[in-house]
C-alpha cells in the first residue's frame, strides 16, 4: 500500500513512544548504569567498566544456564509448531463444534502461569497425581522432584501442553483465510493430500507461522514461572534456565553489577536470535 | 465430545451410504473422504482429552478434602465438598486478589487500547521519519525478559510512588502488552481500504470524528481480538505483579502461594483458587470466540 509522507503522524505515536519510554528506557537504563559500576550502597559507587561482563562471559553459571535453555528453546519449536498445525489441520472448521474445540483448545492460554506450574505440580506426583501414579503403575519409575531427567521431561510436557494451543489457533485462522476455490482447483486437479498441505496451506500459512515461531522463541527463552512452581530449579540445576538464574543473581543474592551485565546480555542474545531469524525470513521471500 | 465426534462421524456415513446408488457419485473417493474426517476427529478429540485431562484433576480436586486428597487416588470426589470454595469467599484477603487481578488487567487493557489505537494507525496509513526502527524498537520491548527489568522497574515505581499500586503493574505490563497490540492493529488497520479515509475527508469529517465514528467500528473485531490478548498476557503474567505489589494490590496468583502452611500444603484450597482463576479466561474467551479465528486472518494473512 503506498503511504502518504507526514511527519505530523509522529503526533499520533507520541503516546506510545513516552509510555515506552517510562516503562521501559527508564529501566533499560538503570541496568545500563548498574552493569558498569561496582555498588556498595546508596552512595557509594565505582565505575568498573566492562569488568562485571568479563566476569559474567566467564561464569559457567552462565554458559549451563545459557546451553539448557537453547536445548530447551529447540525442543520447544521442534514439537510445538508441527503439533500445533496438526492439531489446525484437524479442527472442525464450522459450526458448534468448531467454536467448541477453539474455547476448549484456548483454556491452557488463559491460565496464569504460577497455577500452570501448580496444575502439573500436581498432576505429576506419584502419590495424588493422576499422571505420575499412572506412568508409576504401568512400571515407569517417575518422579519429576528427584529425577532431574523426568523434571525436565515433565517441563517440556507442561510447556507443549499449555502454548501447542496458541500454535495452533494461529494456524487455524491462517487456514480459514484460505478461499474455498483454491481446494476445489486442487480436487478437479486431483492432488495428493501431502500437495495441497505443500502448495496451498503451507505457504498460506507462513505469515501466522513467523508470528507464532517468534512468540515460542522469545517466550521460552524467558521461562521462569512454571519450572520455578513445578521444582524450583531442580532437582540439581536441570530446570534452572535463565530468567531464574538471573532472579537468583539479582534478588536472591543482590550481586547487582553481575546480574546488570547479565540482563543485558541475556536481552542481546534474545534480540539476535530474533532478528537472525526475522531477516532470514523476509530474505526467503524477496527470493521467492 | 465423544459422543459428538460419533455423531458427526455417523452422519457423514449415513450420508454416504444414502448416495451410493446414485451413479456419479465415486465410492471409493467418498468412502476415503470419510475415513479422513473419522481419523481428524479422534486426532482432535484425543488432543482435547491431553489438553483438558490436567484441568480436570485440579477440578475434581478443588472438591475433595484435604483427607481424601491426601489418603489416595480417586478419580471423582467421594465425598462432594464446596469447603474449599469457602474458604476463598469467606476470606477478603483471598477473594480480593481476584478483584486486584482484574483491576489492573482492566487498566492496562485500556492503557493499552488508548495509547496503540492511534499509533497503529499512523504505523498502518503514514510514512514518518523513523516509523521503520520506531516500529522495530516497539516489538523489541516485547523480546525483553520481564526478569531484565524486574529490579529497576522496582526502583523505578517506587521512587514515583506508585509501588503497591494497580497502575504500577498495569503500566509495567505495557512493557509487552504495547507493542502486541500495535502489530495485530496495525495488520487489522493496513486491511482497511485507504479509499475509506479518504472519501470521508472529502466528505468534510474532522480526524477526530472520523476516527471514532467510522474508523473505530470497521476494526471492532480487531479491537476485540487485541483486547483478548493482552487481557490474556496481563492476566497470566506474575513475576513483575508479584514484584510491584505488597499487600494493597497483591494479585491473586501470589496470594495462592501461602497455601504453603506449617502443616504441608493445602492441596484443596489451592486447587480451588487455581480453578477460579481459569474462570475470568473462560469468559472473555467467550466472548470473542466468532472474532478469535477470522480476527487473526484479518489481522495477518
Amino acid at each position: 500500500m503506498n503511504k502518504t509522507e507526514n511527519n505530523k503522524a509522529w503526533f499520533l505515536v507520541l503516546p506510545v513512544f513516552l509510555l515506552v519510554a517510562f516503562s521501559a528506557v527508564i529501566p533499560l537504563m538503570t541496568v545500563v548504569n548498574y552493569s558498569v559500576q561496582d555498588i556498595f550502597d546508596q552512595n557509594t559507587a565505582y565505575f568498573v567498566g566492562a569488568e562485571w561482563y568479563r566476569e559474567v562471559l566467564q561464569d559457567p553459571r552462565l554458559h549451563d544456564s545459557l546451553i539448557r535453555q537453547f536445548i530447551f528453546s529447540g525442543c520447544v519449536l521442534l514439537i510445538e509448531i508441527p503439533l500445533g498445525i496438526a492439531v489446525a489441520l484437524m479442527m472442525p472448521t464450522k459450526g458448534k463444534a468448531a467454536s467448541l474445540s477453539l474455547i476448549l483448545l484456548a483454556i491452557p492460554l488463559l491460565i496464569p502461569w504460577n497455577v500452570v506450574g501448580t496444575i502439573w505440580q500436581v498432576f505429576g506426583r506419584e502419590d495424588i497425581g493422576l499422571f505420575g501414579w499412572a506412568l508409576n503403575s504401568i512400571g515407569i519409575d517417575y518422579n519429576y522432584a528427584s529425577n532431574p531427567g523426568d523434571a525436565w521431561f515433565t517441563v517440556l510436557l507442561m510447556d507443549v501442553w499449555h502454548w501447542t494451543s496458541l500454535v495452533a489457533l494461529l494456524c487455524y485462522s491462517g487456514l480459514r483465510a484460505i478461499p474455498e476455490a483454491y481446494y476445489q482447483a486442487a480436487r478437479i486437479d486431483r492432488a495428493s493430500k501431502w500437495a495441497i498441505f505443500r502448495y496451498i496451506q503451507l505457504p498460506k500459512l507462513k505469515s501466522v507461522l513467523v508470528i507464532g515461531i517468534l512468540l515460542r522463541f522469545m517466550d521460552s527463552f524467558m521461562i521462569y514461572t512454571e519450572p520455578f512452581v513445578l521444582t524450583g530449579g531442580g532437582p540439581g540445576n536441570s530446570t534452572t534456565f535463565l530468567s531464574q538464574t538471573l532472579t537468583k543473581m539479582a534478588i536472591g543474592q543482590f550481586d547487582l553489577g553481575p546480574a546488570a551485565a547479565f540482563s543485558l546480555i541475556y536481552f542481546l542474545i534474545v534480540l539476535l536470535v530474533s532478528w537472525l531469524f526475522f531477516t532470514s525470513i523476509s530474505h526467503l521471500d524477496k527470493s521467492e | 465430545m465423544t459422543s459428538m465426534t460419533q455423531n458427526t462421524a455417523s452422519q457423514t456415513a449415513g450420508a454416504g451410504s444414502t448416495q451410493q446408488p446414485k451413479r456419479f457419485v465415486l465410492p471409493a473417493n467418498a468412502k476415503r473422504r470419510v475415513n479422513t474426517q473419522r481419523r481428524k476427529n479422534i486426532g482432535i478429540t484425543a488432543y482435547i482429552l491431553f489438553v483438558l485431562v490436567p484441568i480436570y484433576w485440579l477440578l475434581n480436586m478443588s472438591f475433595k478434602s484435604n483427607e481424601e486428597i491426601l489418603g489416595g487416588l480417586t478419580l471423582w470426589p467421594q465425598n462432594f465438598t464446596l469447603e474449599n470454595y469457602q474458604v476463598i469467599f469467606s476470606d477478603p484477603s483471598w477473594y480480593m486478589g481476584y478483584v486486584n487481578s482484574m483491576t489492573y488487567v482492566s487498566l492496562n487493557v485500556i492503557i493499552t487500547l488508548m495509547v496503540a489505537l492511534p499509533a497503529a494507525y499512523a504505523f498502518s496509513r503514514y510514512k514518518f521519519t523513523g516509523d521503520k526502527h520506531l516500529f522495530f524498537w516497539l516489538l523489541t520491548n516485547r523480546m525483553a525478559p520481564p526478569a531484565v527489568f524486574l529490579l529497576p522497574f522496582f526502583q523505578l515505581y517506587s521512587s514515583v510512588g506508585l509501588f503497591d499500586t494497580h497502575l504500577a503493574v498495569a503500566l509495567a505490563h505495557c512493557l509487552f502488552n504495547v507493542p502486541l497490540a500495535v502489530w495485530i492493529l496495525e495488520g487489522f488497520m493496513s486491511g482497511v481500504p485507504r479509499e475509506i479515509d479518504e472519501t470521508a475527508y472529502i466528505d468534510g469529517y474532522k480526524f477526530h470524528t472520523f476516527f471514532l465514528k467510522i474508523f473505530l467500528p470497521l476494526i471492532r473485531s480487531g479491537i476485540g481480538v487485541t483486547a483478548f490478548f493482552c487481557f490474556m498476557f496481563s492476566w497470566v503474567e506474575l513475576l513483575l505483579a508479584r514484584t510491584l505489589t505488597s499487600v494493597e494490590a497483591k494479585p491473586i496468583a501470589a496470594i495462592m502461594t501461602r497455601t504453603v502452611g506449617a502443616t504441608g500444603i493445602d492441596w484443596g484450597v489451592l486447587a480451588a483458587a487455581g480453578v477460579l482463576t481459569i474462570i475470568p479466561g473462560l469468559l472473555v474467551i467467550w466472548f470473542v470466540r466468532n472474532h478469535v479465528a477470522k480476527g487473526f486472518a484479518l489481522g495477518r494473512v
